[in-house]
């Protein structure tokens, strides 16, 4: 393994063994790097070898011969761990401002490398790598640029500075230039700076750079801006449709690929791209091609969408399955923008849907196929079959929960719902626990929907109570004795709608429960309701992030709330927490203390809680409240002040209002209200406050109570049933013009948000070109009152279901209610 | 394949994500393979990405059969972009993340190529290669040090490796007397340095 150097001949022998001596030092240093990784619990050899070595690359370091230098140093620093790392300080500092750029490069990298392992050591170092900035050398510059950013980048000044040296200064190299990129769009986004800000001239005027690397970098960083408009994208769009022609794979597919990105947001800015994205369509490579099918896909026309669906599964199979991912979201965009091309898109689903493919992949496709079938009736039963083709062989138990849930909901409503129970009860026998739970709620609710299968359904579900898994065996059970009863009110109870509560609400009451135990049995009105219905999220495009896993169940708005208030003695036994509303808004966005409001209803109260913060840095404000003048006979029980109020630090003071007593149909109230609070100025620098105060008070803007305060959105998934359910007894049908609606969209979007109930069965959606439109809402109501002393709430479910028809420019609604008359419109 | 075999499906396959954080390291990996797809040389730069011999290795044959059929240059696989380029029997691959910028990573493969084209005299093929393996080492590292990238330029690179493939291979009965050799005077250093050193040279 003799490596001559080249050197002239009579130099050989002596260079040779040179070389050799460098090669033991390798030979060290691999044995070096192995005890440390095999024996960190101190192998006898480690110390002889760190020893050795580190003695070694000493040398080298400060050696004559440049080449060895920056490896020793590189090497050295691998080694090093926080007690060697004082000793070689000194020889680290000079390293890093010697002349010869390898060695100055490798000593910033390598201090680069060991800033996590010791930050206040190598922060001591940033003077010279400040100096290492100046130098010629564009690698040099690049890592030393590198290198300050990391000392420096908790720092916004002083990054801010930083950048406006180098920015100016003009360092030649690419690679600085891209970070320098990153920096500023990251410093724009914190700032959430404007497009007027010199960062995003910076930028933009990397766009001119002569290294592609460097515009790309600029072009892909405005594409990822938040909040870009299309004139603003406009030159980033202009030099990818340059770069979309270039000769260079890699250079067409960053083009192409972050084009893709744009189309999401802002299709129009992508279509002058047109023309060159049909150009790489037939691209050789196949990830170039479907980036460009899917981009044409979302800016294209609705007569483009056949050619390009062919094109596409022509090598569909060739694609990996991130691309593939990619395709099925294109698909998923594409139904909603043209719904009548769903049956084109359905086919080339269901092909999808037989390929091979990971998780990600199958479960974009059931997704997609899901909202089609969601979205368009006519296309149910075709979907479905696909489905139920799909859970035959599918090894994923959360897609195949899901589409059983889904067979559930939507099989028994179609023409021949028989022809679903051969696939559901197939899980049954060959499954695994989970998949089998959910093939038993399934068979329950064809049961439950349809009379004539009941008692096939029933000999199934005997079947299934012979289950080896508990949970199949108790679904089983209770479906089984439900079903039996043959109530229409039981079966929409406890099979079509689940419960509507909160779930760690309800693990939270039950353990309240079991620990104060009562004779009473446990009551589900205490628990609180679930805010955010649980299914019906995804009615937006999903955006190409769509691998995130089920989060664990996060604490909802409403829960934490709940936890906060009832920290607060004053607001001990006010009973469960109903809603909480959105925050509003009661100053002007620019003033010198900004408020808003959250109202929090109970079953007799209502809290107001009041965010304040304090803009003004020479004043600290002391005993904050929010003083409540009532318009109806509503009655302001007790302040809870905020102690204090400083400088940029929000605080929150709340107000106890007890609801009318005799009138439950007063719900709405008017209050004015104005801020009280003691002002002690102070220093804006010190943040010391004088000794003395004075009272003062700022008027606030008047804050409304309205039904939608009163009512919890539940989700029924099954709205017929509920309906059933609760009885005709209660019916009322009244007729409201609607005056001021132009077209349904729109008198459906307002009664939705002046009622603040939940549209049910996807009818918050108006077909195209019909003039008349049937809402069904639900929401529980609650309902004030006081019984024997102790407090109580009542919930009465709210349905309705509001026929809205259109005329000669007007709308008129009318509605069937539920139960509940009190409510006042 | 199917998702069994693909380890990092919890973290993979989105194509899309937040802005990159400003930061130096920009490789993930690189590896050479031959034209079965064996590993010759890798390495990989996140501790994170792969942290086991058999992920790299499950890693590396996916990219494989994804990549050699066809020469395209870019590819994106298992969350990650992949620049590539084949020569005779071999194929060379740089890894970033999926929002690296593409031609940072090009330009790291083309260095990576150019150095060792022009250290093995245009002979860039598995034999030559194997035969100048501690050089191919040494270019890799003066290109990458722990994921930064280090140098770009060929030139610079072949400057600091300071190596030339030589004309006539060892026999392999030199090459063993040489290990032994090499393996005794080692021992020597570490025992001669065991008993100079003071470790006060240091400071």
């Amino acid at each position: 393994m003799i490596k001559k150097f080249d050197k002239k001949d009579e130099e050989s022998g002596k260079s040779n063994i040179k070389y050799m001596l460098t090669h033991y030092r390798c030979s060290i240093l691999l044995l070096t790097a192995y005890f440390r990784g095999r024996n960190d619990d101190g192998c006898f050899a480690k110390e002889e070898c760190l020893q050795a070595t580190a003695l070694l690359l000493t040398k080298d370091m400060t050696g004559k011969e440049d080449v060895y230098r920056g490896p020793a140093i590189r090497a050295l620093c691998r080694i090093t761990d926080t007690t060697m790392l004082q000793a070689i300080e000194r020889y680290m500092k000079q390293a890093i401002v010697d002349k010869v750029p390898s060695v100055s490069s490798s000593a910033l990298v390598s201090s680069l490398h060991m800033v996590k392992m010791s930050f206040d050591v190598v922060k001591r170092w940033v003077n010279e790598a400040q100096e290492a900035a100046s130098s010629d050398n564009v690698m040099v510059q690049y890592h030393a640029l590198g290198l300050l950013y990391h000392l420096r980048k908790n720092d916004r000044l002083a990054v801010t500075k930083m950048l406006n040296k180098f920015t100016k200064s003009g360092l030649k190299s690419p690679f600085a230039y891209c970070m320098m990129i990153r920096i500023a769009s990251k410093l724009l986004e914190e700032t959430e700076g404007g497009h007027d800000s010199p960062l995003f001239d910076f930028i933009e005027s990397c766009l001119r750079n002569k290294h592609e690397m460097v515009v790309y970098e600029a072009a892909s960083a405005i594409v990822h801006m938040p909040k870009c408009t299309a004139r603003e994208l406009a030159p980033a769009v202009s030099v990818l449709q340059l770069f979309c022609s270039s000769p260079k794979a890699a250079l067409r597919y960053a083009a192409v690929r972050t084009l893709n990105k744009v189309a999401m947001k802002h299709p129009s800015a992508v279509t002058a791209c047109n023309l060159d994205l049909e150009n790489l369509i037939t691209d050789s490579n196949r990830s170039i091609a479907t980036l460009a099918i899917t981009t044409l896909l979302k800016t294209g026309s609705e007569s483009s969408v056949d050619r390009l669906m062919k094109q596409i599964s022509s090598f569909v199979s060739e694609i990996s399955d991130e691309f593939k991912v990619v395709v099925v979201q294109a698909i998923s965009a594409l139904c909603q923008k043209y719904p009548r091309k769903h049956s084109v898109m359905m086919n080339f689903l269901s092909n999808m849907l037989r390929d091979d493919g990971g998780f990600e992949y199958k479960r974009a496709i059931v997704d997609c196929i899901i909202s089609i079938i969601e979205e368009n009736p006519e296309s149910k039963e075709t979907g479905l079959a696909h489905l139920c083709e799909f859970i035959e062989d599918c090894e994923h138990t959360v897609l195949a929960t899901k589409i059983l849930h889904m067979l559930g909901k939507e099989g028994p409503r179609t023409p021949t719902p028989s022809k679903y129970i051969r696939f559901i009860f197939n899980r049954v026998v060959l499954e695994s626990e989970a998949v089998r739970a959910a093939a038993v709620s399934a068979l329950a609710k064809f049961g439950a929907q349809n009379d004539d299968l009941l008692p096939s359904v029933l000999v199934l579900m005997q079947r299934c109570m012979m289950d080896s898994d508990d949970e199949v065996r108790d679904r089983a059970t209770f479906y089984m004795n439900v079903l039996q009863q043959k109530q229409k009110a039981l079966n929409a109870a406890y099979i079509f709608n689940g419960l509507s509560v909160s779930v760690l609400g309800l693990e939270k009451s039950l353990h309240q429960y079991t620990l104060e135990p009562s004779e009473k049995p446990f009551d589900m009105k205490t628990v609180p309701l679930a805010t955010a219905p649980i299914t019906e999220q995804k009615t937006e495009i999903t955006p190409m992030a769509t691998s995130k896993l089920p989060e664990k169940l996060a604490p909802s708005r409403q829960d934490i709330y709940q936890e906060q208030l009832a920290a607060i003695p004053e607001f001990q036994g006010l009973g469960p927490l109903f809603k909480s509303s959105e925050p509003v808004q009661l100053t002007e966005a620019e003033t010198e203390y900004v408020v808003r409001c959250i109202k929090h209803t109970f079953a007799n109260h209502m809290i107001f809680q009041f965010d304040c913060t304090n803009t003004l840095n020479d004043q600290l404000l002391q005993r904050v409240l929010v003083q409540m003048e009532p318009s109806e006979s509503y009655e302001v029980l007790h302040y809870v002040p905020a102690p204090s109020l400083p400088y940029s630090q929000p605080s929150s003071c709340y107000s106890l209002v007890r609801l009318p007593e005799d009138d439950p149909t007063a719900v709405s109230c008017t209050f004015s209200c104005t801020m009280k609070y003691l002002v002690r100025d102070c220093d804006p620098n010190t943040g010391e406050p004088d000794d003395d105060g004075y009272n003062d008070e700022y008027v606030l803007e008047d804050l409304e109570v309205t039904v939608a305060d009163h009512i919890q959105k539940v989700l029924k998934p099954n709205f017929g049933a509920a309906w059933e359910e609760i009885g005709d007894e209660f019916e009322k049908e009244e007729t409201f013009a609607l005056a001021t609606v132009r077209t349904l969209d729109e008198a459906v979007n307002n009664i939705i948000s002046f009622l603040g109930m939940q549209p049910c069965e996807r009818s918050d959606k108006v077909p195209e070109n019909k003039n008349s439109h049937v809402l069904f809402l639900a929401a529980l109501q609650v309902q004030h009152m006081e019984k024997f002393g102790h407090l109580s709430m009542t919930r009465f479910p709210s349905l309705k279901r509001m026929p809205v028809h259109m005329s000669q420019n007007s709308a008129s609604v009318g509605w069937v209610y539920g139960p509940n008359t009190s409510l006042i419109l | 394949m199917t998702a069994q075999s693909c380890p990092r499906q919890h973290c993979a396959t989105t194509m899309d994500s937040a802005a990159l954080e400003p930061s130096l390291y920009t490789v993930k990996a690189v590896f050479i393979l031959d034209n079965d797809g064996n590993r010759l040389l890798s390495k990989y730069y996140d501790p994170e990405l792969y942290p086991s011999m058999k992920e790299q290795k499950n890693f590396e044959k996916n990219v494989f059969n994804k990549t050699h059929k066809a020469d395209h240059e870019i590819a994106f696989l298992e969350g990650m972009t992949i620049v590539y380029k084949s020569s005779i029997d071999l194929f060379f691959y740089v890894v970033g993340s999926a929002q690296e910028n593409e031609l940072m990573l090009m330009a790291v493969l083309n260095c990576l190529f150019e150095s060792l084209s022009q250290m093995l005299r245009k002979n860039v093929e598995k034999r030559t290669l194997l035969d100048n393996m501690d050089g191919v080492f040494l270019v890799v590292d003066e290109i990458i040090d722990g994921g930064v990238i280090l140098e770009s330029d060929p030139q610079q690179v072949i400057e600091k490796v300071n190596y030339r493939a030589d004309d006539n291979p060892l026999s392999e009965q030199s090459v063993a007397q040489h290990i032994t050799e090499k393996l005794a005077r080692t021992s020597n250093v570490l025992q001669s340095a065991k008993e100079q050193i003071k470790w006060s040279i240091l400071k």
